[in-house]
């Protein structure tokens, strides 16, 4: 196990901190990729919130399965997830959200698929895991939860507490079926 | 990650319940993208489309032509008129100079039953979508139809849909039945006696040659157009007296919906002859789905071209 429950929390609560150090989030809005980094968008939504008083910060959810390199790639279709961007993002700051950082490819897929929302003022990337050493296309984060080591043979997987009952990420020695 | 049970789409027949499912749920995510600022994705950048028109169409290979750019795929536009169709030239012939061209997938319209099928046996590697064959198939408009009906209806199974009109002639008759049913639903067709076949019941639908009783039964009823064209021309025998006494009997106006307790949604595929199958009240009010049904049109076509789309290499 790379990060228990208890890093875990620490780690978003910290996360959340170092946002609102540098937004206060009158014209900054938060997107997670779905399925996985909506989630973790999610949980920063509710903590900056608290931190920032109740302040309403809009909260995006972008699916970027038609926006892929690799979308016909694949034997089989990917199958898309929803996609919930209830706001344009002209102008704004924006905080795109992923739980991991690897080849950088579903992240470059991810600022294809927002720009169809408009023309942000400015983009920056926060991941909850950085597996360096693996990019395929210069693409950096500027908020890191953790950084990872591993072999590419190996999967970092996040686990969420709605889906297994516990907040981790974990190391495992080959990509799950 | 769910993928189709077939290579083309030729037709309804064939298909599974789960294919059908996939479909509609993937065109779910395309309507989104069509209310997107940018209405338009990347998915299919790489790809050329052809569209052969061997018969008139304006809205199917209108809706064709747009879902094939929202994806981003380059299109060719073939129509029978004006090419060599007219010098003789056979369906494989004009089809594989067209595939000689690089072009990747295949969308046919064509007035021969079966000739969807015939050309997906022959291009066995080029995905064929088939647009309307003859009275045959047109699955396509099956899809949409089923899609603009579970939004307005949910989950299809058991709900009462009936196919009214010329139901002799109709492609999109065909391909609604076998739909509706593998989605569980109950189907019954209604029209007069020459323009319903005889045999029509083999397909496991009710039939019925009252309109009344039919809306009353129904949860939707798909209004079929009826195809003038089609009516016998010199010297034959047309399949009912007039238009005006078409549309008295099977006609839905706002008169035969008021006196219903529950009204069911009005479809109509289009185009429609206002006044004979619906009078314009009723095409324009409150029931119908008929503009619903070609907005999700091009969301049902951008999901058959994305899951029908070959691997790239």
């Amino acid at each position: 196990m790379l990060v228990d429950p208890v890093r875990f929390e620490r780690i978003i609560d910290r996360m959340a901190h170092q946002l609102i150090e540098h937004h206060d989030f009158t014209d900054t809005d938060v997107v997670g990729l779905q399925p996985q980094g909506a989630r973790l968008a999610e949980r920063l939504h509710v903590r900056i919130r608290e931190l920032l008083g109740g302040q309403t910060v809009r909260l995006g959810k972008l699916d970027v399965t038609f926006h892929r390199d690799d979308v016909r790639k694949h034997e089989r279709p990917l199958s898309p997830q929803t996609n919930d961007m209830p706001f344009l993002v002209e102008g704004r700051r924006v905080i795109l959200v992923d739980d991991v950082l690897y080849t950088g490819r579903s992240v470059r897929a991810g600022l294809d698929a927002l720009l169809a929302y408009g023309r942000p003022r400015s983009v920056e990337l926060l991941v909850l895991v950085d597996r360096r050493f693996h990019r395929e296309l210069p693409i950096e984060p500027q908020y890191v939860g953790t950084t990872v080591d591993s072999l590419d043979a190996q999967y970092v997987s996040v686990e969420w507490s709605e889906e297994t009952g516990r907040d981790a990420v974990v190391l495992l020695q080959s990509k799950p079926e | 990650m769910k993928t189709l049970s077939t290579a083309h789409l030729t037709g309804i027949a064939g298909l599974e319940r789960s294919d059908v499912q996939l479909l509609l749920d993937t065109a779910a995510e395309f309507k989104e993208v069509l209310n997107r600022p940018i209405r338009k994705v990347p998915s299919l950048r790489d790809l050329t489309v052809a569209n052969l028109f061997f018969e008139n169409s304006t809205r199917t290979r209108l809706s064709f032509e747009l879902a094939e750019k929202r994806l981003s795929a380059d299109v060719v536009n073939f129509s029978a008129s004006g090419s060599s169709v007219s010098k003789g030239e056979t369906l494989v012939d004009t089809v594989n100079n067209i595939l000689a061209m690089k072009v990747d997938m295949v969308v046919m319209r064509h007035p021969h039953p079966g000739a969807a099928r015939f050309l997906a046996e022959r291009i066995p590697n080029t995905p064929v979508i088939n647009a309307g064959d003859g009275t045959h198939e047109h699955p396509t408009q099956a899809l949409l139809d089923a899609y603009s009906l579970r939004e307005k209806l949910g989950d299809l199974a058991g709900r009462k849909i009936a196919i009214v009109g010329d139901i002799r002639h109709s492609r999109v008759a065909i391909s609604n039945i076998l739909c509706l049913q593998l989605l569980g639903a109950q189907v019954r067709v209604c029209g007069p006696r020459t323009l319903v076949p005889r045999h029509i019941g083999t397909l496991g639908v009710e039939v019925s040659h009252d309109l009344d009783d039919t809306l009353k039964w129904s949860d939707a009823v798909n209004m079929l157009r009826i195809q003038l064209e089609r009516q016998g021309g010199e010297g034959r025998v047309p399949y009912f007296p007039s238009l005006r006494e078409y549309a008295r009997e099977f006609g839905v106006d706002r008169e035969r919906l008021e006196r219903l307790d529950r009204v069911p949604w009005i479809l109509h595929p289009g185009p429609i002859n206002r006044g004979v199958e619906v009078t314009s009240e009723v095409a324009d009010g409150p029931w119908s789905v008929i503009l619903d049904q070609v907005e999700n049109g091009v969301a049902v076509r951008m999901a058959v071209l994305y899951l029908l789309a070959p691997v790239r290499p």
